[in-house]
């Protein structure tokens, strides 16, 4: 517990090019939503979002950490990564648009898909990017507000 | 349906999960694309791909697929295997491929996620 409005927190190191692990912080995610009893489609939304953005970690940054955290009302994620960064990114939020690798697209991802399901899944979404040093996801859902 | 009408229809093999085949599945949806399976994905969905890495485990998880299914023959590697063995996913390998396997299951009334979604939306 880092402080009083916060009820959850817990921080994740991410390894990029570490794709045996990746899911594992969504899924504990899930896990700890679930035991909460937080509402299920809610969670659903919050892990779909966790796991496209722990794959972008994995696939095109060096490291990142993930920070999630849970207050009365809302779950938050930050995902900050040491990585490639992003140009422009008007463009890569567009569906379809990737710069992934072949190699990439062979595991299944790279469907330029990642981050508009991200923005889809979240009530919140922000994202910076620095090119040649990293991105940051700053991820928000709200607790209390009816589905969209 | 019932996974194990789904199993005989694509003449599969149960790689793991044999216990539930009982169990049913109302609604089915196919891709390799794992971020379109994040995109389009229902809870209790029945999802047939080509995609045998880890991965395509992992995303039945995050979407609370009931069951998956491998085409042309394949089946997950290794770790997918244990992955889906620790989560109680089962996992069906047909030889058909996707179109094929879709058509059967389609044809004897297992709907795509897409009609599904179409459904909802006209409401």
């Amino acid at each position: 517990m880092k402080n009083k409005e916060n009820v959850l927190s817990q921080h994740y190191e991410i390894n990029g090019g570490d794709f045996s692990n990746a899911g594992n912080i969504s899924t504990q995610i899930k896990e700890t939503l679930k035991e909460l009893g937080i509402r299920s489609s809610l969670i659903r939304r919050a892990a779909i979002a966790a796991y496209e953005a722990e794959m972008n970690v994995v696939m095109y940054a060096h490291q990142g950490q993930f920070q999630f955290s849970l207050t009365p009302s809302t779950i938050h994620f930050t995902v900050k990564d040491l990585g490639i960064g992003i140009e422009d990114i008007e463009l890569a939020m567009q569906e379809g648009y990737s710069t992934a690798t072949e190699e990439l697209r062979e595991m299944g991802f790279g469907a330029g898909m990642g981050l508009p399901n991200i923005k889809r899944n979240s009530d919140q979404f922000q994202i910076s990017s620095t090119p040649g040093k990293g991105t940051f996801l700053d991820i928000f859902f709200y607790l209390n507000q009816r589905e969209k | 349906m019932t996974l194990k009408k789904v199993k005989e229809l694509l003449q599969a093999e149960v790689v793991c999960g044999e216990s539930q085949l009982d169990e049913e599945v109302t609604f089915a949806g196919g891709s390799d694309l794992m971020s379109d399976v994040l995109a389009f994905g229902k809870p209790g969905i029945l999802l047939l791909t080509g995609l045998t890495n880890r991965q395509s485990v992992r995303t039945a998880e995050i979407i609370e697929a009931k069951a998956l299914v491998y085409v042309r023959g394949k089946k997950p590697d290794k770790e997918g295997i244990e992955l889906a063995k620790k989560i109680g996913i089962p996992v069906l390998s047909t030889h058909y491929m996707m179109y094929t396997s879709c058509g059967f299951l389609f044809k004897n009334g297992l709907p795509g996620v897409s009609l599904l979604r179409e459904k909802e939306d006209e409401k």
